[in-house]
């Protein structure tokens, strides 16, 4: 699994066969690695539900697997430092920002995201809705997972700062071969990023193609 | 030294006194009369019984009369500690889980003490093992049932963080280490507090009692002494149990926080 040379990355394509989770079943896809697939539907639709099934954070039916590795046969914390995903509404536990990055975080600080490296000392209560949710990507991407599982992850932002954030997002997700499944409502956003897209309808995940 | 006994009819002075608490708080509308009165009648009526009752058992000193008390005391409290979480494992898992840290932490400890430390002949003799093993349990049921509560009532206030945490690769473990010591801290804190007021600010019951039945000051000290240290180790392994177990059956075999085991009791 380590023995990624220069140039040539193992891709390792995000593979749901038949899930079944709350009302949503039979939900079959693939997420090939670097590449975003999109999910929409009404709220209540069971997309929230889908991703926290990938991520096993709720029982569920059907087969997961990560590069030919299936999620039930490895330790659930391990499964989900690979396949990270991050909520709508990002958590903050320790009182400094920097309690929850590893140690060379600040330093790495992507300059997309607008802050200053000292963010890492700045107290988590001073933070708007809209840097703990950039901060949050932050926090996932830094954990190096080969899985993104993104829960709309721009709803706290406003248009420039959305635009900004998608192309750092899309950039890294290309650059470091990651399979996203990205929940998204904007249909221009949609647009921007996706490489397929799918919608829920009633219990079924129904694909949608272009001009959308 | 001879103990004086008290006729029952001065007791009846004491209840008399209560019975005015309950006056006034009537007619000061203060809300409490009722439960007052009931709690005075238990008081009297339960503490009755139990007097009966070690006067027989200390008449037939036979093992199994004292065991049988000893699994009466422990089930008792193992109910006690279910209703007193504000939030509970459903099923029979409160009831286990709370009742077999007890019984764990403070039989091991009492049978200990007795063996090791009192020595009395034989070992279970009941002047000692059921006085001791009242006062294990009741302190272990105060430190299990404040850190199961405060374990259950902390997961469900904070499981979007709980499982933030484990959206990051944590485990459960580590989702879980702040509520735990919390947990723990909260299960220790009233036997830790009790060491450290002893004999400034208050003079523990058992040392009293011991003074008032003619003992020696000394030795009434030095089982003040075991009983306070013995009880703190107990209720400290008891609440470290409880909210080992506790915390285990909260999540899955694959590390999902499972609030759906959790049930409101009010």
């Amino acid at each position: 699994m380590d023995s990624e040379g220069p140039g040539e990355p193992i891709l390792t394509e995000l593979l749901l066969e038949n899930v079944s989770v709350g009302a949503l079943s039979e939900v079959s896809l693939v997420v090939p690695a670097g590449q975003i697939v999109c999910l929409s539907g009404p709220s209540g639709s069971g997309k929230s539900r889908l991703l926290r099934a990938v991520a096993d954070l709720e029982p569920h039916g059907g087969g997961i697997s990560l590069g030919g590795t299936r999620q039930q046969g490895m330790p659930a914390h391990q499964w989900r430092s690979r396949v990270v995903m991050v909520p709508a509404d990002s958590q903050w536990w320790f009182d400094e920002v920097g309690g929850h990055f590893p140690e060379d975080a600040g330093s790495r600080l992507p300059s997309a995201l607008g802050f200053p490296s000292e963010v890492m000392g700045w107290s988590v209560s001073r933070l708007s809705s809209g840097e703990r949710q950039r901060l949050a990507l932050w926090r996932a991407l830094s954990l190096q997972p080969e899985a993104l599982l993104l829960d709309e992850p721009t709803a706290n932002l406003d248009g420039s700062s959305t635009e900004t954030l998608e192309t750092w997002l899309l950039e890294e997700i290309r650059r470091r071969h990651i399979a996203t499944l990205w929940v998204a409502h904007d249909p221009g956003q949609i647009h921007r990023v996706a490489d397929a897209h799918y919608r829920i309808h009633g219990t079924r995940l129904e694909p949608v193609h272009g001009g959308d | 030294m001879e103990v004086i006994d008290l006729a029952w009819w001065k007791l009846g002075l004491a209840a008399l006194l209560v019975l005015a608490l309950a006056g006034t708080g009537y007619l000061a509308r203060l809300g409490i009369t009722c439960s007052l009165l009931i709690a005075g009648t238990r008081t009297v009526i339960q503490l009755a019984l139990i007097g009966l009752v070690l006067e027989a058992l200390f008449a037939s000193s036979e093992f199994y009369w004292i065991a049988l008390l000893a699994v009466i005391m422990l089930l008792v409290a193992g109910r006690e500690v279910v209703a007193r979480q504000g939030r509970r494992l459903h099923g029979w898992w409160a009831f286990g889980i709370g009742t077999g840290a007890m019984f764990v932490s403070s039989f091991t400890v009492t049978v200990l003490a007795l063996t090791v430390v009192i020595g009395p002949n034989p070992w279970y003799a009941p002047q000692y093992a059921i006085p001791l093993l009242g006062m294990m349990l009741g302190n272990t049921m105060t430190g299990v049932s404040l850190a199961l509560d405060r374990l259950n009532e902390s997961v469900w206030r904070q499981r979007a963080v709980i499982e933030n945490r484990l959206m990051l690769g944590q485990t459960w473990q580590q989702a879980l280490e702040d509520i735990r010591r919390d947990a723990m801290r909260s299960g220790m804190m009233p036997s830790i507090n009790a060491m450290a007021a002893a004999g400034i600010v208050s003079l523990p019951g058992m040392m009293t009692g011991q003074i008032l039945a003619g003992s020696p000051p000394a030795v009434a000290v030095k089982y003040q002494i075991l009983v306070m240290l013995i009880i703190t180790v107990g209720t400290g392994f008891g609440a470290l149990i409880a909210v080992t177990w506790g915390s285990r059956r909260l999540f899955d075999d694959r590390e999902r926080l499972r609030l759906d085991r959790l049930v409101s009791s009010g």
